[in-house]
């Protein structure tokens, strides 16, 4: 059949990673998103951000909700198992497929809707359990599915489509995340593919709850003049603390930089994440900082995104309830059924 | 009035204060009669409140082994003078009362008709002890000591009980058992012992063992290789999960690691307890919950998505009185048609209906076994009554042989030798479709669990052909589980018969001496236990030979009767009502007192309905 050794030869064109798989072994099926969606690039910089890290596919699950951004784990790594659950529970739904096998990368995505409206308690509980996982809200404001309803991360003065102006007050996830005690905390705009990839990989680098919050615009219903989650107020708000390179076990650093400008973050795996200072006097290990200048921040309307916050040898909840390290659904039967012997002396202690 | 006689046949029943210290003086009185060969059926009756709440513990021992409850009372220990009055009132002329006599009653707190035996427990333990937390402890023991005297319970078997209970615990046994002397003594010295109801040694118990059906469901999560609970706190089904923490920390703990081979977690609530269970055992491990109606309630949704993406997983409803939190330390079977259809759209689901305690072990493994060969959510049915009253059933078994049936999952190797792989296609014609565990294979088996329609390829599709497919599938799906599931269990009656009775779950005991009763006095009734959901051809078989079917249930809309109407289509004048749903376990006097009235005339018209 002939037809096979074209896509092979373009296939070998293509640039290979560490583990020979090219950018393409991570795509998924076609986007039936709007054109122009923030998700989309969303996607596209997880792709990015699972080729450079040398993941092999099939050993990823990737969960979700639903919602628009619920919808996009169908459109990246389609060689990975999915799991589009029920609206605004995916991090239960997480957190039983990670108990069930500790070694599978899970990626979560969200909406803000899914995960601050209908799924806020789902969300605090997987972030204070330390579930490992890389938990991504893909954050438009609006209910993008049911046509453009406010959600709660809404700000409040935001004026929809139609004019109406949001009265409620916002539910920031990253203030939250780090009330929660999440480990690793950052925020990104979908338009800024450098800042995100990165911060994506650290994410699935980093052993416990891992959350970032990306401003993801919805053109059709939440892209207007009066919005504050359109591409052009994003842009103009947004400021970042600083840029992340994530440096595998055996990777070498090939960036060069200036003395004293850069912090070193260690993971559990042996990865490094090396964090570039920009402007701010930022420091992303101390939580309570990082509580205080988020919400000086927003009180200026201004939108504080990179790395927010990591802690540096995060446990998670494999760690706190003691799990073999083999996965549970490996487990035979001899290691897990006590057998008739123990069964006899029960029966015999209950007469 | 003369004084109730009775061996070995009698019910007593203890007025306790909550938090008291009381439940295991009772239990041990009740386990002394026990080891004296003698049947017994104990029973909680607690208010949903932790401290100062009058509690009950009812106990009948009868020596024909009816384990069911009988109602009325023989022997009435009065410790809560909160309720003194209507405990007075519940006993039986010619009963026999005992109390603490310290404080001294007026005669109109009596009755004329019974025999009233005062103790003064308080001032005994005020003479006897000093310290305080002694006095208020040891009057349990103590009158535990009396009782023995007064019903011819040997004292030795009661002080060889403390010493198993306290084990390890010199001081304790000692002065528990010096507490049992002193009751003894003090009955021997000042009654005329043994009473009119007494017991005598016998061997009616044999093999059997005495447990709660919920420490047997955690048993057999064990056993079956359950390693994911995850749960929200709510009586009844709460000791479930804590006993599975009990074994799991008991039997598997890594010997070389001490690390844990299971993962229990107390979940926010319902909703994320079962969306937990479901992301386990999509992961591919055998994950259940135990929870009651409000969760049931809660967990709508997800069971729904369990069903219709085709994810194992068992959820063990321990059952209580609704609606809504309704009574919630009563017992009822009142979720029946709650869980056989949860959640929107056309789903329908397995239910087990175990009897006992031994049941509630093998039930529950067998439940894992079919939740993994039909890939849906499985429900075991029980009830308060099972759940946290210790009852004598036949001790657990575990056939060596047995292996897990993990059902249809599809291996590396099998992808790798070029089996197709098409998650909802229907390729064995059983309607059960095969599936891939995340990370088995690096390039082949991959799919998307969604759930929205999709084709037998699991990608997305809004086409009516394709959701009509996978409709009919899970139908098909359904009627295989009809023969898998546990198969009825009929008791014909002595004699020909057009006459039929059909129950399930805790009722059972109620049922066999309620059929004996019946018997005794010449109706004959052929019986058939129901034993899941979907209803064997045996259910069908059974009905059709029947002219008249009493359907006996704890539940006021007579729900089971409802769900075989609705799927067997028979007509509801055949299937004849008989229902209890006070709160209190149905009693074998209740079921045949409505089959007597009912079956009488029903022998006369065969069509009519009655109950
Ligand atoms: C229980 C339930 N209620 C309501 C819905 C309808 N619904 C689907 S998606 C959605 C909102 C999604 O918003 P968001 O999470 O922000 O995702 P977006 O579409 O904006 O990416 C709603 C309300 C549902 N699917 N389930
Ligand atoms: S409606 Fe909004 S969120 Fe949904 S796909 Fe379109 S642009 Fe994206
Ligand atoms: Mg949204």
């Amino acid at each position: 059949m002939t037809y096979l050794a074209k896509p092979r030869l373009l296939a070998d064109v293509q640039p290979r990673n560490a583990i020979g798989f090219t950018k393409r072994d991570y795509e998924g099926a076609i986007s039936t998103l709007c054109a122009g969606c923030g998700h989309d690039s969303v996607s596209a910089a997880i792709v990015q951000a699972f080729y450079e890290l040398d993941i092999e596919p099939h050993r990823v699950a990737k969960m979700s909700g639903i919602g628009c951004s619920s919808k996009t784990p169908d459109y990246f790594l389609g060689a990975s198992h999915g799991f589009n659950s029920v609206h605004g529970r995916m991090p239960s739904v997480a957190t039983g497929a990670s108990l069930a096998n500790r070694e599978l990368t899970l990626i979560g995505i969200s909406g803000d809707g899914d995960t601050a409206s209908i799924g806020i308690g789902q969300f605090a509980h997987a972030m204070r359990r330390g579930l490992n996982i890389a938990y991504i809200v893909e954050n438009n404001g609006v209910y993008g599915l049911t046509k453009g309803q406010f959600s709660a991360t809404a700000d409040k003065g935001s004026k929809s489509k139609k004019g109406v102006q949001n009265a409620d007050a916002p539910i920031d996830l990253v203030a939250l995340a780090l009330q929660l005690g999440a480990t690793y905390v950052a925020r990104s705009f979908s338009g800024d593919k450098d800042q995100l990839v990165p911060l994506i990989k650290g994410a699935l680098r980093h052993q416990g709850a891992a959350f970032i919050d990306v401003i993801s615009p919805c053109v059709t219903f939440n892209n207007h003049s009066g919005s504050t989650k359109s591409y052009d107020y994003v842009r103009e708000h947004n400021e970042a603390v600083n840029r992340v390179e994530v440096i595998q076990p055996r990777q070498e650093i090939t960036t060069e930089y200036e003395p004293g400008s850069v912090r070193r973050v260690m993971q559990h795996d042996g990865t490094a994440l090396l964090l570039r200072k920009l402007g701010l006097d930022y420091d992303p290990t101390d939580r309570n900082r990082a509580m205080n200048q988020l919400h000086e921040w927003n009180a200026k309307g201004e939108i504080l995104t990179g790395l927010l916050f990591v802690e540096e040898g995060a446990d998670d909840l494999h760690h706190h309830l003691n799990t073999v390290a083999k996965p549970l659904n490996q487990l035979t039967q001899a290691e897990l059924c006590p057998g008739q012997a123990v069964l006899d002396k029960l029966n015999a202690a209950l007469r | 009035m003369t004084p109730v006689t009775a061996t070995n046949d009698f019910v007593v029943k203890f007025a306790n204060v909550n938090g008291s210290g009381s439940a295991s003086a009772n239990e041990m009185f009740a386990r002394s009669v026990m080891r004296m060969g003698i049947p017994i059926s104990p029973r909680n009756i607690f208010p949903s409140n932790i401290q100062g709440m009058p509690t009950w513990y009812e106990l009948r021992v009868s020596k024909d082994g009816w384990l069911g409850r009988r109602g009325g009372c023989d022997l009435m220990v009065a410790l809560n003078p909160q309720t003194w009055d209507r405990d007075i009132a519940e006993l039986v002329p010619g009963g026999y009362l005992v109390y603490d006599s310290t404080r001294e009653l007026p005669r109109s707190k009596f009755r004329e008709d019974i025999t009233v035996i005062g103790i003064p427990l308080t001032a005994i333990c005020a003479q006897e002890f000093t310290d305080p937390n002694q006095r208020k402890l040891f009057k349990n023991i103590m009158y535990v000591g009396a009782l023995a005297a007064l019903m011819d319970l040997e004292l030795g078997v009661v002080e060889t009980l403390i010493g198993e209970q306290y084990r390890g615990k010199d001081k304790l046994i000692e002065g528990n058992r010096n507490a049992a002397r002193i009751g003894h003594a003090y009955a021997m010295k000042h009654f005329t012992c043994p009473l009119g109801i007494r017991c005598e040694r016998v061997d009616g118990v044999g093999d059997r063992i005495f447990i709660d059906g919920n420490s047997a469901i955690a048993l057999g999560a064990v056993y079956a290789g359950a390693t994911v609970a995850a749960w929200y706190p709510i009586t009844p089904s709460t000791s479930i999960i804590e006993a599975f923490t009990g074994y799991c920390r008991k039997f598997r703990t890594d010997p070389a690691t001490g690390a844990a081979r299971y993962a229990i977690v107390q979940a926010e609530d319902e909703l994320a307890s079962i969306g937990m269970v479901a992301g386990a055992g999509w992961n591919g491990v055998r994950a259940f919950t135990a929870t009651s109606g409000p969760g049931i309630s809660l967990m709508q949704e997800f069971i729904g998505l369990a069903y219709f993406a085709e994810i194992p997983l068992v959820i063990v409803d321990v059952q209580r009185g609704g609606p809504s939190t309704g009574m919630p330390t009563r017992t009822q079977q009142s979720d029946v048609l709650l869980c056989a259809y949860a959640s929107h759209g056309d789903t329908r689901h397995v239910l087990l209906f175990p009897e006992d305690p031994n049941e509630c072990f093998e039930l529950t493994a067998q439940a894992f076994d079919l939740c993994e060969r039909l890939q849906t959510p499985v429900f075991l049915m029980t009830d308060l009554d099972i759940g946290m009253n210790e009852r004598l059933s036949a001790p657990f078994r575990w056939d060596e042989n047995r292996h897990y049936d993990r059902g249809k999952v599809m291996t590396a190797a099998e992808l790798d030798a070029g089996k197709l792989f098409a998650r909802y296609q229907d390729v064995d014609g059983d309607g059960i479709p095969w599936r891939t565990i995340p990370a088995t294979h690096p390039s082949k088996g991959a799919y998307f669990t969604r759930g929205s329609t999709r084709n037998a390829q699991a990608k997305y599709s809004e086409l009516g052909s394709d959701y009509v497919y996978n409709l009919e599938r899970l139908r098909r799906k359904f009627n295989t589980a009809k023969e898998l599931v546990p198969q009825p269990v009929v008791t014909p009656a002595a004699k020909p018969t057009r006459l039929g009775v059909l129950f399930y779950g805790s009722t059972s005991p109620a049922m066999a001496e309620a059929l004996a009763m019946l018997q005794a006095e010449g109706v004959h009734v052929d019986a058939i236990r129901v034993r899941a959901f979907p209803f064997s051809s045996q259910v069908d078989a059974f009905i059709e030979a029947h002219d008249t079917v009493f359907v006996v249930e704890q539940n006021e809309s007579a729900q089971l009767r409802t769900l075989l109407i609705n799927e067997g289509e028979y007509s509801p004048k055949k299937l004849v009502k008989v229902l209890h749903y006070d709160g209190t376990p149905i009693t074998a006097g209740f079921i045949a007192g409505a089959i007597r009235t009912a079956g009488s005339a029903a022998k006369l018209a065969p069509q009519q309905s009655h109950g």
